[in-house]
């Protein structure tokens, strides 16, 4: 689904990684982890398609990224749910309307969608909140609300860069148990995080792979965690 | 470019909008009012400085043909030789070539011609007032130095009035007025796409996050173009309609040029030039479409 082969990036400073090579299997949930600053935000940002490698080549569903139009990244972007940390919404629009914006864009009308809407926003806890501002929302809900938009699409992947960053166990735990649920659901999930507590929280409901980024280098972690 | 490949469908169903599509960018009442106002301006100031083109063009028409085709020839000369000399240069100006035809003016005609200054009571008769003689082109036009080299030597008191000479200045200054006016319009839809390009770019700015967000969830350019290149399009149509309607009502207003004072034409719209300043707030929108689209796709790249 998606594919790296001898990826390198560079800012304009130095090497960020380098000689990575890597296939994510339909189906997989894996964790990233590694220092601050050592490149997971980049990885997951080659996997969309938001930044082009500097050599070597990515390829999402068979595409190579350096050959893809910008329209194709758009389509692109449709087939993988991405969660930021710092997630950001349209701050004008209630939360309800945030959530379907992936559908809008698309052109597939959110009325027809209006029972999925209602769905999706149960699952994630957020179905009292459904004509709230985003400014108004919690971090925790905040976070579940960018869960809900990633994956309204019924996307293929999902990618989650920090999604627990900002909000407390208790909260990280509800987010961590809906990407488990996706993943049961056949979606492939990566999460980027330094939360080790969150992998080993994981380890005991799903079967996690753990990549590790150290030295430019991505490695798979043992599973001495 | 790029822009310029969008099919009649798609700028229709732009103009028809998305509801949708519309909402995802946070309406800005500032900006909006600034446009609507600055397109209004634009559009007044065309409307006059078409208004302005228009007569200049119909008085440089008017005072070509009027006076392109005659000339006047005088003939001062002592009474008593007057009747001969006026004879001799009508003889001259018979074998003229360019000359159409040459008439005496009668003296009821020259009467009338001065009753204006002198009142109907006065005995144009008994003052020494020189003859007038009618000379009317042909299409070829005759040789003004030439005739006076003859004139000269047969007619010694004939002094030839060839209207080109004030004419020609006159007809050159309209001509330039005109000019003038529809460099003023262009200059004025330069200033206008200017100004747009700038709001548009604020807007775009202002709204960074909003099209990063769309981005991330798989909006096309030419989607989130749309938002912004449709809003700024019907602000530029909507401010210059209004701009257009308050310049036409001020022109209409304006005195009529009376047929006395034909020589200033009124500065005004003539018949179906009427029509004409309905053009403005098409090209105002024309203008903004092009550069909002423009500004947009140029945000756009810079981002993935």
């Amino acid at each position: 689904m998606i594919e790296l082969d001898n990826v390198a990036y560079s800012y304009g400073g130095g090497e960020l990684l380098s000689g990575i090579t890597f296939g994510l299997q339909p189906g997989s949930f894996h964790f990233l982890t590694g220092p601050s600053g050592a490149g997971k935000t980049t990885f997951l940002k080659l996997c969309y398609g938001a930044l082009i490698a500097t050599s070597g080549e990515v390829r999402l569903f068979d595409q190579d990224v350096r050959s893809m139009t910008r329209d194709d990244v758009a389509m692109t972007r449709r087939r993988v749910g991405v969660v930021h940390q710092d997630v950001q919404f349209l701050d004008h629009l209630p939360l309800a309307d945030n959530v379907a914006l992936p559908l809008t864009v698309s052109g597939r009308g959110a009325l027809d969608e209006a029972a999925n809407l209602k769905e999706l926003l149960n699952w994630v806890g957020l179905n009292h909140r459904a004509d709230a501002l985003p400014p108004e929302l919690s971090g925790g809900e905040r976070q579940r609300a960018a869960l809900a938009r990633a994956v309204i699409m019924s996307p293929d992947i999902i990618l989650a860069d920090e999604p627990t960053g900002n909000i407390d166990w208790e909260m990280s735990q509800r987010l961590l148990r809906l990407l488990v649920e996706l993943n049961k659901m056949g979606k492939t999930i990566m999460i980027a995080t330094h939360d080790l507590a969150l992998i080993r929280a994981a380890k005991t409901q799903v079967q996690a792979r753990v990549l590790r980024i150290a030295n430019r280098q991505l490695q798979l972690a043992g599973a001495d965690l | 470019m790029k822009m310029l490949k969008l099919r009649p469908s798609e700028i229709l169903s732009m103009l028809m909008g998305d509801p949708q599509a519309d909402r995802v960018v946070p309406p800005t009442g500032f900006t909006a009012r600034l446009t609507l106002f600055s397109a209004g301006v634009m559009a007044f100031l065309a409307v006059f400085a078409m208004a302005l083109s228009m007569a200049s063009g119909r008085l440089a028409q008017r005072w070509g043909d009027e006076l392109a085709r005659s000339a006047t020839l005088r003939i001062s000369a002592p009474q008593e030789q007057r009747a001969a000399q006026t004879e001799a240069a009508l003889r001259v100006l018979e074998t003229t070539t360019g000359v159409a035809s040459a008439r005496a003016l009668t003296s009821e005609e020259q009467r009338a011609l001065l009753t204006p200054w002198f009142g109907p009571d006065v005995p144009v008769d008994s003052l020494p007032i020189p003859q007038l003689i009618e000379i009317t082109e042909d299409d070829q036009g005759y040789d003004a130095a030439g005739l006076r080299l003859r004139l000269s030597a047969e007619v010694p008191g004939a002094v030839l009035d060839d209207h080109t000479r004030w004419r020609r200045p006159l007809v050159n200054a309209a001509s330039k007025l005109r000019l003038l006016g529809w460099l003023s319009i262009a200059l004025i839809f330069a200033a206008m796409a200017a100004m747009i390009t700038l709001a548009a770019n604020a807007a775009l700015a202002a709204n960074a996050q909003v099209i990063a967000v769309l981005r991330l969830v798989g909006a096309r350019d030419t989607y989130i173009a749309q938002a912004f290149v449709r809003r700024f399009t019907l602000r530029a149509l909507a401010g210059a309609l209004a701009g257009m309607a308050l310049a036409m009502l001020a022109v209409a207003l304006l005195p009529s040029a009376q047929d006395q004072a034909s020589f200033l034409t009124g500065l005004s719209f003539a018949g179906w030039t009427w029509l004409s300043p309905l053009i403005i707030p098409l090209i105002a929108a024309v203008v903004a479409f092009v550069a909002t689209q423009a500004a947009a796709r140029k945000t756009l790249k810079g981002l993935r």
